[in-house]
């Protein structure tokens, strides 16, 4: 195991762990919670991606990630603005705001499929000398996942946040509540759409790169880190759930440096990824089944002996 | 008071499926009137329940509450001042949030005005529980415990507690009753006219027992084709049979009953 992970690379894994979370709690509000599969979130990634990168490279990078929240909000309202306005289904929304976000990502990127970030400042190079050449990639990762954690946390047990948990549970009764569904569900999809904006403008920053293809599979990355978290924490308590979240964006994180450790071709990525998801949401079924199975195959034997006896 | 003037309502209009469900309903119910409404599946009693509630839009005619046209106002506005009960008692909560949750998102009816940042307060979780030990459930020292663990009854006791937490100003109740056990329907009933009473509320309520329909508020409807075809108070209404009734409901529908549940009440009562 020692060789299989030295410390370097399990940092590096926690980084693009912490990193990732984002996305992971934005689906926990848009699907979790809202019970909205968002597919927007892959172009929304690679959007604050670009928007980040250009403000950096404009010498901004600390402002650049205003700015990206900024435009995954953007891209968040267009999605609600199409299921609530004008009645598109939520997948479908998805995927249309998806397709349109590909061309707006390579205008922002200036119409080229890549920028580089390797001459300017990022908010990872400012903060090199305070916590040492190690850490400090993983330090200022942890802390932004933390101070979103803890606006979520709040955010989420104000009458707002309490709406918009109501929404994904029973929308009769938000209504009944005096409350316009249409309006908990775009502020839900608009956070959500910021939070995933974050990460994509962070992971620029990270890898010091834009491509235009980043933020492809992101949902399915995403998804996975949301239930293998749900499966091992649970999810009595929102803060447990989002604790999963992190938890599972790690995990799936150390599972895939695993994979390249082992010489696994980057190429198979993606399958690697595809699987590990299958598992995880496959996970709570077969566990259920199997304990099942154990039953039937108890109470088969029980008769037999039973037989036997007499 | 509510009042519908001439209110009509088409469905799978030009389809052969076309279904007249209102046809052209007049209706006024004063301030502390509390009718209840009879008449077979299909009648269009849910219908007039669904256009006073604003869950669609009327095809004609005006609806008014406080003589304040709503007949255009979305159904998350109207739910300001109408608190509905329906049969499911999945319908009125939140089955993953806690009962203090589900309290809180009702007690938004009452003031607009507060933050949508703020929080539940000390001051409301007391009201909460004071009012939860009024319903003798033991609910009060649940208030952390997800809606989804209540059974059907405590459910719908709970709905009608948060559907009146903030007294509207018609409360409707769309057999509010029905899937529940015989002992508990009558205690949620007997809460009904409780809470009802205390807060002098305008309420309907649709009912297959033809008992409680007599026995409960001041004023008796029966619907049927779309039409209001009975509506009795006073003292016509204190010498009616549920016996009565049925005879009223034949001669006013013009043919014999086909609801098994409303014989069978005969029956019972």
């Amino acid at each position: 195991m020692s060789s299989l992970l030295s410390l370097p690379v399990a940092i590096s894994a926690f980084e693009l762990g912490f990193i990732y979370a984002l996305v992971a709690l934005a689906l926990f509000l848009s699907y979790s919670i809202l019970n909205i599969a968002d597919l927007s979130t892959d172009g929304c990634f690679t959007l604050g991606c670009a928007v980040g990168a250009q403000v950096a490279i404009m010498g901004h990078p600390v402002l650049a990630l205003f700015v990206a929240m900024a435009a995954g909000v953007c891209s968040g309202y267009v999605m609600s603005f199409l299921q609530t306005k004008l009645g598109v289904e939520s997948i479908l929304a998805g995927i249309i705001v998806n397709t349109g976000l590909y061309t707006v990502n390579l205008a922002v990127m200036g119409f080229s499929s890549n920028l580089s970030l390797f001459k300017c400042e990022t908010i990872y190079s400012l903060t090199k000398d305070w916590f040492g050449p190690d850490w400090y990639k993983l330090v200022v990762s942890a802390a932004i996942v933390v101070v979103v954690c803890m606006f979520l946390k709040w955010f989420l047990g104000t009458r707002l946040g309490l709406s918009i948990r109501a929404t994904g549970d029973n929308e009769d009764m938000v209504r009944a509540s005096s409350i316009n569904p249409g309006f908990t569900i775009t502020v839900g999809l608009c956070v959500s759409g910021a939070m995933t904006a974050l990460s994509g403008c962070l992971i620029g920053q990270y890898q010091k790169s834009c491509d235009i293809n980043l933020g492809t599979g992101m949902v399915t990355i995403a998804l996975a880190s949301l239930i293998i978290g749900e499966t091992l924490v649970g999810k009595r308590t929102v803060t447990r759930r989002m604790i999963g979240a992190v938890l599972g964006s790690c995990i799936y994180r150390f599972v895939i440096a695993i994979a390249l450790r082992l010489h696994m071709p980057t190429e198979c990525l993606k399958l690697v990824s595809a699987v590990i998801v299958a598992i995880a949401i496959a996970a709570p079924y077969l566990k259920d089944r199997a304990v099942f199975q154990k039953r039937k195959l108890a109470a088969a034997s029980a008769a037999k002996g039973g037989r036997k006896s007499c | 008071m509510l009042k519908l003037t001439n209110v009509r309502k088409v469905f799978n209009q030009g389809t052969v499926n076309e279904k007249l469900a209102l046809d052209g309903v007049n209706l006024t119910v004063e301030d502390g009137d509390f009718a209840t409404i009879v008449g077979s599946n299909g009648a269009g009693k849910s219908t007039l329940f669904n256009c006073i509630g604003g869950s669609f839009l009327v095809d004609e005619g005006s609806i008014f509450l406080d003589n304040r046209d709503i007949t255009f106002v979305p159904e998350y506005r109207r739910a300001v001042e109408i608190g509905r009960l329906f049969q499911d008692p999945m319908k009125g909560t939140a089955p993953h949030m806690t009962i203090e949750e589900n309290l809180a998102l009702a007690y938004l009816r009452a003031d607009k005005k507060k933050s949508v940042f703020s929080r539940i307060s000390k001051e409301e979780r007391t009201l909460f529980r004071e009012r939860l030990a009024l319903l003798e459930m033991g609910l009060e020292d649940r208030m952390k415990q997800p809606v989804g663990l209540l059974s059907g009854g405590q459910r719908q006791a709970l709905t009608l507690l948060m559907a009146t937490l903030v007294p509207p100003k018609i409360l409707l109740l769309d057999e509010h009753t029905a899937a529940l056990d015989p002992a508990t329907a009558d205690k949620v009933i007997a809460l009904t006219k409780r809470i009802v009473e205390e807060n002098h509320l305008a309420c309907l309520m649709i009912t297959h027992n033809m008992h409680s329909a007599l026995e409960m508020g001041n004023r008796t409807l029966m619907m049927d084709a779309g039409r209001i075809v009975l509506d009795i108070r006073g003292e016509e209404r204190a010498g009616m049979t549920v016996d009565g009734l049925l005879e009223k409901f034949s001669a006013g529908a013009g043919k014999k009953l086909d609801n098994d549940r409303i014989l069978f009440s005969k029956v019972e009562g």
